[in-house]
């Protein structure tokens, strides 16, 4: 995918990012219900499921999940503050933090998996 | 970059020539075209479209007025990212030993390179961006304060040239027609800033109706293309702070 000229540019990307990670975060949602539900519905077949969690394969998915997360998180604070707190200049460092926190935290996610 | 011989008259050195992809065409259609330009030193994007006009093609039509970036009007899509073309460098975005030249983005296209800025300037309009006078001719003068708050907050974005850099650079702009864009709404901002202006809730009426800041995705193209160094995102998020406080204390 090639990104137009007027949009390579850090905020822009951080944009995308937010926009990416919270539309993966709407997908995610409704199969986590689903198997949450299968603990009340089909015990058996939810301890079935859970054993995939085994798999690194899988593991390695929670950790782009648990990044997708927790870059969601920090980048939407960033705009929270942006738009109601009193304007600081450095909005591309908090946008680099954002990513830089969330690597931090699901990378010690996935060191604790592992 | 090829080599070839400078065109001036007893100009007998080398000079090298660069590919110019220039947008032809009107609203209907139009295509790019491939013009080879001397390359020169302290050259700029305008000077190369006036090279083209006068040299190779004189129906190529663009705008420009004062050459020296103070009116705003020669802004155009230079390798895909909007520019005032009358000081930007050619060395500075020469790609490949080419350029790309493309009428602004966002605005309808009159000839070639000219857009129709119609759309730009209602916008700035209906954002509220005309003086609301608090006296008249017969009061003394309101003096303004330089060192207040709301005066800093005006200063720092006063200096727009109305260039439309900005508009052409937003991508909200581009996915919602309605949407007033940077320009208007930094204009938007200065004015609920201006001591001397009256129009504060009219203000924050229009930018918060449906098209107004709140459309804002604080992508910030508009801050890193700005010519002038303004930030209009920052005057968006004082406008989305000004119009939720309004709402919050006053229900609307």
């Amino acid at each position: 995918m090639r990104i137009r000229p007027h949009r390579s540019h850090p905020l822009w990307l951080a944009f995308l990012l937010h926009r990416i990670s919270g539309l993966g975060l709407a997908l995610f949602l409704p199969a986590h219900f689903y198997v949450l539900a299968m603990a009340v519905s089909r015990p058996a077949d939810l301890d079935g499921f859970l054993a995939l969690t085994d798999s690194p394969l899988v593991k390695f998915a929670e950790f782009g999940l648990v990044f997708l997360l927790a870059v969601h998180i920090f980048g939407g604070l960033r705009l929270m503050a942006l738009e109601w707190l009193p304007w600081t200049g450095w909005q591309k460092t908090l946008a680099a933090s954002a990513v830089g926190l969330a690597f931090l935290v699901s990378g010690t996610f996935l060191l604790q998996a592992v | 970059m090829t080599t070839d011989k400078a065109d001036t008259p007893g100009e007998d050195i080398a000079t090298q020539v660069m590919k110019v992809s220039v947008w032809r065409g009107d609203a209907e259609a139009g295509a790019y075209r491939e013009y080879s330009v001397p390359l020169r030193e302290s050259q700029t994007i305008l000077d190369v479209v006036a090279w083209i006009q006068q040299h190779e093609d004189p129906t190529l039509s663009y705008r420009y007025a004062c050459r020296v970036g103070m009116c705003g009007s020669c802004a155009m899509m230079v390798n895909g990212q909007p520019r005032w073309t009358c000081r930007t460098h050619v060395k500075k975005v020469l790609k490949d030993g080419g350029l790309t030249v493309a009428p602004l983005r966002n605005l309808p296209v009159i000839k070639d390179l000219a857009t129709d800025m119609d759309p730009f300037f209602e916008k700035w309009v209906a954002a509220g961006g005309v003086h609301h006078p608090t006296r008249s001719r017969h009061d003394p003068i309101d003096a303004v304060t330089p060192d207040s708050e709301g005066r800093a907050e005006a200063d720092a974005g006063i200096e727009c040239i109305n260039c439309s850099v900005c508009y052409a650079a937003c991508d909200v702009v581009a996915a919602d027609a309605d949407y007033l864009g940077p320009a208007a709404l930094n204009r938007a901002w200065t004015l609920y800033n201006d001591s001397k202006d009256g129009g504060g809730q009219t203000i924050l009426d229009a930018v918060s109706a449906h098209g107004g800041c709140h459309s804002c995705h604080s992508q910030g193209s508009c801050t890193r293309f700005c010519p002038n160094e303004l930030n209009p995102m920052q005057s968006i998020a004082g406008l989305k702070r000004a119009t939720a406080w309004s709402f919050l204390k006053g229900g609307k």
